[in-house]
């Protein structure tokens, strides 16, 4: 028996913690969304208003952006970034997932030992290679140029972990049967494996999207002609311009964010249970 | 008689070749390399040469393209490197700050947005994960400019009370590093999240309905379910938090420069200083790379032992 005491004791500890946890949701959204949300506002406000701190949408917008084209070359700029991107993430994707799926599913002592191996590599800061990499795009003479940076993306070490975790648990009977069927091993691969890992292919992609579009450190590197620029390396010049129009900087931020937040929100129903298997 | 056993053993040495050829298992294991090698033959290019390249050089001198042997001389530069020894310190108070406070945030939004208490989780979870949406130049931009002397952080807290005048965080060298370690903060705290929350989602709901049913209160229901089950993802968000901190660039590029005074320079900014703005000095370079390299390694192991069991 319950008593009437114990009773209102639950419903209300019940509402503490329903009150706690509707607290801490929305304190955190409101940190995470503020830089984002004064972006946004920045981007329809002058100049003049922005270093006057309005918190309300302007009528600027326009201004802004046409500021912006005569700054830099945005389009230009997006466009490098978006062929890069989108040739390099597809290009680690089918790289890694095919490497993932081989560790996964054909397991030899070699083949242990080698994944051990890419996996420690992961210790290895990017600062370490940079400059053997460098010299070796000198010698290859593909300085300023997008392949420098598309080739070597390549080998992502993440993105192979993420896809062996994820193919691991891809039932292997279903591989046996289509062996059966007489199908070959590259088929099996790409025709029936690959087809119903949709969840672990999107997380990918969105993975290795976000990790092209926003790289700096290396196109900072080896890129050298404005022309060439990618979208961070605009921003990081526009930036550091000695007189910065911030209503123009804030639309080229805003510029640069819409491809990752379309990628994202069309993709995120994905990327919760393609991620799933990380770190098992 | 004779002839037959000769037979008989022409008869076993074929199908033992036939078996041979045909081996499944043999099949089996070209098939898996066949998957293996492109990954292996970029990863050789792109990552093993540029290793040991760099590993080479430390023990050299360059000049221009000249290379010479210096036997140990970029290690005992090394050691009399003041700005290097600072860049390491800085490095190191935001990994023992930063990643610390962003796994518990992260740990407890998880489980905010998985409580079936909370309505709309959808909408929060999406929220909490913008900041992973904007790149890491554009977010260092929006970060330094809202906390300029004049900005909005500095604005707001004045009009609430609590501070008297405005805090200089670009250019005072304690709050310059408070300001790298709350962008940090802000920007993969979300990240994390995402990858506990897909853990969570996994647990099963009856331990929880079993603790509830002993009467395990929240934090007794977190030390001895959610912890133990969670274990394995904290301990890869612990390392690849630590790999990322120390590779940190962008985000002291574009907010401070390493100012003031380099209070603030992380080592991978340091160490492309040293390549690229000051007179590159390639060799050097590399041996202050390879000491973060050991450094990760050092912490990686740490890290395991702490948290991690036999795997």
């Amino acid at each position: 028996m319950i008593s009437k005491i114990q009773k209102a004791r639950y419903v209300a500890k019940q509402g503490i913690s329903k009150a706690l946890i509707y607290i801490l949701a929305i304190i955190g959204a409101f940190f995470s969304i503020f830089p984002f949300l004064w972006m946004i506002i920045c981007s329809t406000n002058t100049n003049a208003d922005i270093l006057q701190k309005k918190l309300t949408l302007g009528s600027a917008l326009l201004v802004n952006y046409k500021k912006l084209t005569e700054l830099a070359a945005v389009w230009q700029s997006f466009f490098n970034s978006l062929f890069i991107t989108v040739v390099a993430a597809s290009g680690m994707i089918i790289v890694c997932s095919m490497a993932g799926y081989g560790f996964a599913k054909f397991n030899s002592r070699g083949k242990t030992r080698l994944y051990s191996f890419f996996i420690l590599s992961m210790m290895i800061p990017f600062s370490t290679t940079m400059i053997p990499l460098f010299k070796m795009m000198v010698s290859f003479r593909i300085i300023d140029s997008f392949w420098a940076i598309i080739i070597t993306a390549l080998p992502s070490v993440f993105l192979l972990f993420f896809f062996r975790q994820n193919f691991a648990s891809f039932p292997i009977q279903t591989i046996e049967a289509a062996r059966l069927d007489g199908a070959n091993e590259f088929y099996i691969f790409a025709g029936v494996v690959a087809p119903s890992m949709k969840s672990t292919y999107a997380a990918g992609a969105i993975w290795a999207f976000m990790r092209e579009w926003n790289d700096f450190l290396w196109p900072l590197l080896v890129i050298q002609t404005p022309k060439k620029q990618t979208l961070t390396l605009m921003l990081s010049a526009l930036n550091s311009a000695y007189f910065i129009d911030y209503g123009a900087l804030m639309i080229a931020i805003v510029i640069a964010t819409i491809p990752i937040a379309i990628i994202f929100f069309t993709l995120q129903r994905h990327f919760i249970s393609g991620i799933v298997g990380t770190g098992k | 008689m004779n002839n037959l056993t000769k037979d008989g053993k022409y008869m076993e040495r074929a199908i033992s070749k036939k078996i041979k050829t045909y081996n499944p298992e043999k099949i089996h294991g070209r098939a898996g390399w066949f998957f293996v090698f492109p990954f292996l033959a970029v990863f050789l290019v792109f990552t093993v040469y540029p290793m040991m390249d760099s590993f080479y050089l430390t023990f050299h001198k360059m000049e221009g393209y000249n290379i010479s042997f210096a036997g140990l001389a970029n290690y005992k530069q090394l050691i009399n490197d003041e700005l290097f020894w600072r860049s390491l310190g800085n490095t190191f108070l935001y990994l023992i700050i930063q990643v610390p406070v962003m796994l518990l945030l992260a740990l407890i939004l998880s489980i905010v947005v998985n409580s079936p208490k909370l309505r709309f989780r959808g909408a929060f979870r999406t929220m909490f994960f913008i900041p992973c949406v904007t790149s890491l130049v554009a977010y260092s931009i929006i970060f330094k400019m809202m906390f300029s002397s004049d900005g909005i952080i500095n604005m707001s807290m004045q009009w609430m009370h609590i501070i008297q005048a405005p805090i200089q965080w670009l250019r005072e060298p304690i709050a310059a590093k408070v300001l790298i370690i709350i962008a940090l903060v802000w920007r993969w705290t979300g990240y994390n999240m995402m990858f506990f929350l897909s853990y969570l989602q996994n647990i099963n709901k009856e331990y929880f309905e079993a603790a509830d049913i002993d009467g395990a209160n929240i934090l007794q229901k977190f030390k001895h379910i959610t912890m133990p089950l969670m274990k394995p993802i904290l301990l890869f968000s612990a390392i690849m938090s630590t790999i990322g901190t120390l590779q940190l660039f962008d985000e002291t590029f574009n907010i401070t420069k390493g100012d003031p005074n380099y209070s603030t320079i992380s080592i991978s900014h340091y160490i492309y200083n040293q390549s690229f703005v000051y007179a590159p000095n390639f060799a050097y370079s590399a041996t202050l790379s390879y000491v973060v390299v050991l450094i990760l390694v050092v912490l990686s192991i740490i890290e395991f032992r702490v948290m991690g069991d036999e795997k």
